[in-house]
């Protein structure tokens, strides 16, 4: 891919315009976060050229995109499969039987933390506390919240989306 | 039970709730027009003062207070950023708050930005709840169709828009500082104080930083006077608290209690927590959110003096740090004698370890050590100097960095020490013992 490859659509564009719109003049940077969501959604992840075409998007230096999408750890930097399986490892989902509920979902998909499943349907990821304490052991996929998990509920979570 | 007082959550399970007509039939909106109609903003700020409501997001800090040191130079633009980064370990109440009644906090914003002068606000929401996001937006849209927001709100010549903005994942952008410049498009690294926000904040101009809770009790201070809630609550704990409760309890969930209740009656009654579940006790409890101090069971049910303690301000702190903790956030932990202190102590060390920007030498490195010293005794492999180790490396963060990230980090760790040292002996004593799965020191240190 080379950044000429990369073009939101016509809907995508307009969306970036209301987002720097939402700004006082001259502070479009603002706008990067949500657009970084943005491209994220369209894309399931954020390549090189998709940060320096969004840097021109907003008139900013790419360097200014890349710093920032690599602090913050909900941008996927590398191809990540179709369900992102963003499991919190925090202490109080852990209280709540957490870890073992972890080790069944990896055996079940047979792959390891940060990996992807051969057939690119599932990556897991491990992350930190999703403020949903009182609700777990929990996890994330996408915009999703999946809570009070046991094996059981993820056998079931991960055969539906097997379908 | 007398009936407990509900500010924050008493219109939460009317069918409908997060639409605006079902919010305005219910009485909502009504404090945005008794303020913006009927009071000037120098009378609502004298209310939220006379009401001595505390900052929500864990610090503590009175909100009246924060609000009178906003600078207010001539032509230079005041902002309102709502801090909904929520991502202290053990704490939900503003998702839960935001997800169950988005209307509360738009309008709090609205009253909150009018009283401040601003006409342009943020909400700052942590990246992961994008659904509440959406949910916020649709709220924000249903307001201004209404005239509650936009242009000339109530014919007022009041202006005020509203913005909702994701984080990206990152604990440390719940640090206001690190929230202003992740919301101007930056990596979340604190600023050095001062400047404060108040002098010079989003985009260097005066900037007003609070909580979800804190800015969502404004309408009920609008609409009932603030020194009507400066009579709830236990002395300087004025009003009413969200509490996330989670851990091994019966019924974890947020409840909003009244600043005083007994710690003992919030964990064992029906009312609340409903005790610990079935079949085993109260080992420890993180009162206020990962960050604040651990104690065992004995401590947080009384002072080291012997009074009972109470969920507020003043009593949590009760006997400082050698046997008291903190309010925080109030995320409450409650954990019972099946768990490891060690393994725990260590999770919350790998999370700041995770979290820290990296700008201080002594977080970034202190977190670190404690993290792998940590793993190296729950994982069987500590040695008999790793404990003043711990305590020593976490010395060297307190106080030794730009925000208080370090100090979160260091106090777990020497709190678990400070009242269960005798377990990290035990890991460090029989490492074969240790490293079996769920093992957990049983207090008897030959027998295991
Ligand atoms: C590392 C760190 C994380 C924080 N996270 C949050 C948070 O998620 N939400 C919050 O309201 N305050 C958080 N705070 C506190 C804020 O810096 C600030 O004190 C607060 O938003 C002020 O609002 P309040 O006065 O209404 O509590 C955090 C502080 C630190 C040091």
């Amino acid at each position: 891919m080379t950044t000429d490859t990369i073009v939101f659509s016509k809907e995508l564009l307009e969306k970036v315009k209301e987002i720097i719109g939402r700004y006082p003049e001259g502070r479009q940077k603002s706008a990067l976060l949500p657009v970084l969501h943005l491209a994220q959604q369209e894309y399931g992840w954020v390549s090189p050229e998709i940060m320096d075409y969004i840097a021109s998007l907003l008139d900013i230096q790419p360097i200014e995109v890349y710093e920032v999408a690599t602090f913050y750890t909900m941008f996927h930097l590398e191809p990540v499969g179709k369900n992102v399986i963003e499991y919190c490892r925090t202490g109080p989902c852990c209280t709540m039987g957490g870890e073992e509920v972890y080790r069944h979902l990896l055996d079940k998909l047979e792959i390891k933390t940060g990996q992807t499943t051969p057939d690119g349907n599932f990556t897991v990821k491990e992350v930190e506390c999703l403020a949903a304490c009182g609700w777990g052991p929990c996890f994330q996929i996408r915009e999703k919240f999946y809570t009070h998990l046991t094996n059981e509920k993820v056998d079931e979570i991960i055969n539906d989306l097997s379908k | 039970m007398a009936e407990s007082i509900k500010i924050l959550t008493d219109k939460i399970g009317i069918e409908g709730i997060e639409n605006f007509d079902v919010y305005r039939k219910n009485g909502g909106y009504k404090a945005v027009e008794k303020a913006i109609k009927k009071m000037s903003p120098d009378e609502v700020l004298d209310e939220v003062k006379k009401s001595g409501v505390r900052g929500r997001g864990g610090a503590g800090f009175p909100m009246g207070m924060k609000w009178g040191f906003l600078a207010k130079p001539e032509g230079v633009p005041r902002y309102l950023v709502c801090n909904a980064d929520e991502s202290e370990p053990g704490t939900f109440k503003d998702h839960y708050l935001m997800k169950s009644n988005p209307h509360l906090l738009i309008e709090g914003m609205i009253i909150s930005s009018f009283t401040l002068g601003a006409n342009t606000s943020f909400i700052y929401v942590r990246g992961e709840l994008m659904y509440v996001i959406y949910i916020l937006e649709k709220a924000i849209a249903e307001a201004k169709k209404a005239g509650f927001l936009g242009k000339n709100i109530l014919g007022s010549g009041y202006d005020l828009q509203l913005v909702v903005q994701p984080g990206g994942g990152a604990y440390i952008c719940g640090e206001e500082t690190a929230l202003l410049e992740s919301l101007e498009g930056k990596r979340g690294n604190p600023r050095n104080k001062p400047p404060f926000p108040a002098v010079k904040g989003l985009y260097q101009c005066p900037t007003v930083v609070n909580n979800v809770e804190s800015i969502s009790t404004t309408p009920w201070i609008v609409l009932n006077g603030g020194e009507s809630y400066s009579k709830i609550g236990l002395g300087r704990s004025t009003g009413t608290k969200l509490i996330s409760a989670s851990g091994h309890i019966n019924n974890p969930g947020v409840y909003e209690i009244e600043l005083g209740l007994p710690v003992e009656e919030f964990i064992y009654s029906d009312d609340y927590l409903g005790g610990i579940r079935p079949g085993h006790e109260l080992k420890a409890v993180v009162a206020g959110g990962s960050s604040v101090p651990i104690l065992p069971a004995a401590l947080i049910l009384k002072t080291a003096d012997g009074n009972s303690r109470l969920m507020s301000y003043e009593s949590l702190s009760e006997g400082g740090f050698q046997s008291g903790t903190m309010l925080g956030s109030g995320g409450f932990i409650a954990m019972d004698e099946t768990t490891c202190i060690v393994r725990n102590t260590w999770n919350f060390a790998r999370f700041y370890h995770h979290e820290s920007c990296g700008q201080c030498s002594p977080c970034r490195e202190g977190t670190g050590w404690m993290d792998k010293v940590l793993y190296r005794i729950e994982h069987g492999l500590g040695n008999e100097r790793d404990i003043d180790l711990l305590v020593d490396v976490a010395k060297r963060i307190e106080g030794n960095t730009i925000c208080p990230l370090g100090d979160a980090a260091a106090w777990p760790v020497a709190s678990a020490i400070r009242h269960f040292r005798d377990e990290f002996e035990w890991h460090i004593k029989y490492p074969n013992e240790a490293i079996k799965y769920q093992a957990v020191y049983k207090g008897d240190m030959i027998k295991v």
